[in-house]
């Protein structure tokens, strides 16, 4: 049984700079306003690789991995 | 009809109580502790402040994540623009606050107590720091007051502890809450002054107590704070309040994060935190606004919208633009009247503001407009454009 | 035949670096300006940043080791960390060996960006501010032909590139949309003492 990790946006140091977007489209959408929406739950096993890469990318490190918490969704 | 706890004693009015009577009236202060908590859990009180979460398990968690040296804020900040409550009890009551804040400090081991007012409320101001100088020594060295800024984020707990942290009140991004590392990094205990006054009859008493405090605003007669029974039908505490000055079109309960509620509905409803939330609606910081059927409810909304998206910290984008968004429709369609693609935004942007920012502003905020389109869903659709009618 | 071999490496690589640097500069600003087209995503010009930025410290590498093996210089490896230790153009090589020593700080804190915090990073990264220009005297200053043709032309055209994008930059406001919302917010509720 692999470990599941899910994204979290730190929503006062996000800046809506948009790579996360452009990185993971299949799970990080922008809002009206330029600022991401992340899709709830954990991220697919293909999809780890950019994953790594937003939270690497992101020029003020607002987004993060971090261990998926089996507990009640919230859209981000 | 109602019993007054928090209020029992001398008239409110006749200003802040001494030390002296209030000792005669109530008793030494008991002692805090492990049984205290255990005893507020087993009350079942909720806090005051508007989030009404249970007290005694709150505690629990500061005291164990205390460590001997937690921090007790006493929230009396009142940045709900109606709300008179905190208010009143600051200037007639303070040694119940500071009796409830004591005996927080001793029960999560705390060596720090803040007692947090708004920089305005002088009145409070000068009642809570006159009744400190009635208190013992040891109280003494351990409270502090520190002024909060007039604005409605402040008093959120994470905005709180950053102001008196930091100096600057702004909400602060949380997992870590407060709770765990707050000022100064160490366990922090924010209650609402209300709060902490149940807890100091709590204490005496051993039993739970059953009255809440209600600012009663807008179309009454004479508008204030009554201390009511818990479970008093809201229509009692707007006759307390002289009744309805003019016909209701709707009702405010809860204050600005609150829910509006129906005339015909709303004065049958319990003024009961369990009871309310029961059916969906919250008791919030205890403020029950009337909007008279002379004011155009959609241009009261928009006005209310206008001011809460104002009171955003402009720290995360989705709530300062968002709320922007919101209120901008809200006053077109005051202004210039219904249209079916402001309608769709409305509802469009309120699901991306949603649980997007770093605190409660952005979803109190479209709670409130969801609840208002809902009840007033015949008002926005049907709007005719019109000057604004009320502030 | 050796020396002229290590000469020309250390020149060429000399002057590889300093076209690196400068694109990587340009691309810095360019990414804080939040410059994106349909065709050019964000995602790249942070890419592109990186990845120059590290491809400058590769050619700079090269540069140095030339230069300290070519028996011409008579350099020791020392010279190559301790700045204006060389008897060999002391003051013209130790403004390259500071410009290194800073650029291999810039890189190393950003690969343990995650480690050190934001704050800190973005702290260290405006020295790249002083690293550009020392790199800049250098190669003026050590460079035998540095006022050959081909070295010259590629000088000013880093020089005018990154100019017009400080330039640039420091005319333009925030692109943080939020930035003065924000700031006048913490105004209002900002209590801390004045000093």
């Amino acid at each position: 049984m692999t470990k599941q990790f899910e994204l979290t946006v730190d929503r006062i140091k996000c800046d809506g700079r948009g790579l996360c977007a452009e990185i993971l489209p299949e799970r990080i959408r922008l809002d009206s306003w330029g600022y991401p929406i992340v899709a709830p739950g954990p991220i697919p096993e293909h999809l780890m690789g950019l994953a790594a890469r937003a939270v690497d990318d992101c020029p003020v490190l607002a987004i993060a991995l971090r261990r998926a918490q089996v507990q009640k969704q919230r859209p981000k | 009809m109602s019993a007054p706890q928090l209020l029992a004693g001398p008239d409110p009015s006749r200003g802040s109580e001494r030390r002296a009577e209030h000792v005669a009236r109530l008793g030494p202060l008991p002692k805090g502790g492990h049984a205290l908590i255990e005893l507020l859990v087993h009350t079942g009180l909720t806090g005051r402040g508007g989030a009404g979460f249970p007290v005694g398990l709150k505690w629990r968690a500061v005291a164990a994540a205390s460590h001997g040296s937690a921090v007790v804020i006493a929230n009396g900040a009142e940045g709900e623009p109606h709300s008179r409550k905190d208010r009143l009890l600051m200037t007639s009551r303070p040694h119940l606050i500071l009796d409830g804040a004591m005996l927080a400090a001793a029960s999560v081991h705390a060596k720090q107590v803040v007692l947090y007012i708004g920089e305005e409320h002088h009145a409070a101001m000068r009642s809570m720091s006159g009744a400190l100088t009635e208190r013992t020594e040891h109280e003494r060295r351990m409270v502090r007051i520190v002024a909060a800024p007039p604005r409605y984020v402040a008093g959120d707990s994470s905005a709180t502890v950053h102001l008196v942290d930091a100096g600057i009140a702004t909400p602060t991004t949380t997992p870590p809450s407060p709770r765990d590392r707050g000022v100064g990094g160490a366990a922090t205990l924010v209650q609402n002054v209300e709060t902490l006054a149940h807890v100091a009859v709590i204490a005496r008493t051993g039993i739970a107590t059953d009255t809440v405090l209600i600012t009663v605003a807008g179309g009454v007669r004479t508008p204030g704070v009554f201390e009511v029974n818990v479970g008093t039908p809201l229509g009692d505490a707007v006759q307390l309040a002289g009744g309805a000055s003019e016909p209701v079109r709707a009702v405010l309960v809860g204050g600005y994060f609150g829910q509006w509620v129906e005339p015909a509905e709303a004065w049958s409803l319990p003024l009961d935190p369990h009871a309310l939330r029961a059916r969906g609606l919250s008791l919030g910081c205890g403020v029950i606004g009337l909007v008279p059927a002379s004011h155009c409810a959609v241009c009261e909304v928009a006005g209310i919208m206008r001011y809460l998206a104002s009171e955003s910290s402009a720290q995360c984008g989705p709530c300062f633009f968002g709320l922007r968004a919101l209120a901008d429709a809200c006053t077109r369609i005051a202004e210039r009247g219904t249209d079916p693609g402001d309608l769709q935004r409305l509802q469009r942007w309120s699901a991306e503001v949603q649980g997007r920012g770093a605190c409660k502003h952005p979803d109190g905020v479209v709670m409130f407009l969801q609840s208002a389109m809902k009840t007033f869903g015949d008002d926005f659709a049907h709007h005719p454009a019109h000057i604004r009618r009320s502030a | 035949m050796n020396n002229a071999v290590l000469w020309y490496a250390t020149r060429g690589a000399g002057a590889v670096s300093l076209v690196l640097l400068s694109a990587v500069v340009v691309l810095g600003i360019l990414s804080v300006l939040r410059v994106q087209t349909t065709g050019w995503p964000r995602f790249l010009t942070v890419g592109l940043h990186r990845n120059l930025a590290l491809m400058t410290l590769v050619f700079l590498t090269l540069h140095i080791v030339t230069a300290v093996v070519d028996p011409f210089t008579h350099l020791g490896w020392l010279a190559a960390v301790v700045p204006f230790s060389s008897y060999y153009r002391t003051f013209w090589l130790g403004l390259g060996t500071i410009a290194f020593e800073l650029l291999l700080a810039i890189v190393l804190t950003s690969l343990v960006r995650g480690f050190i915090g934001q704050a800190a990073w973005r702290l260290l990264h405006w020295l790249t501010y002083a690293a550009w220009p020392f790199a800049v005297l250098h190669g003026v200053g050590t460079g035998t032909d540095a006022w050959s043709a081909w070295l010259f032309t590629l000088q000013a055209f880093c020089v005018i590139a990154v100019l017009a994008a400080i330039g640039y930059r420091f005319m333009t406001g925030s692109r943080d949309p939020l930035a003065d919302a924000r700031s006048s917010f913490q105004g209002a509720v900002d209590r801390r003492e004045p000093r």
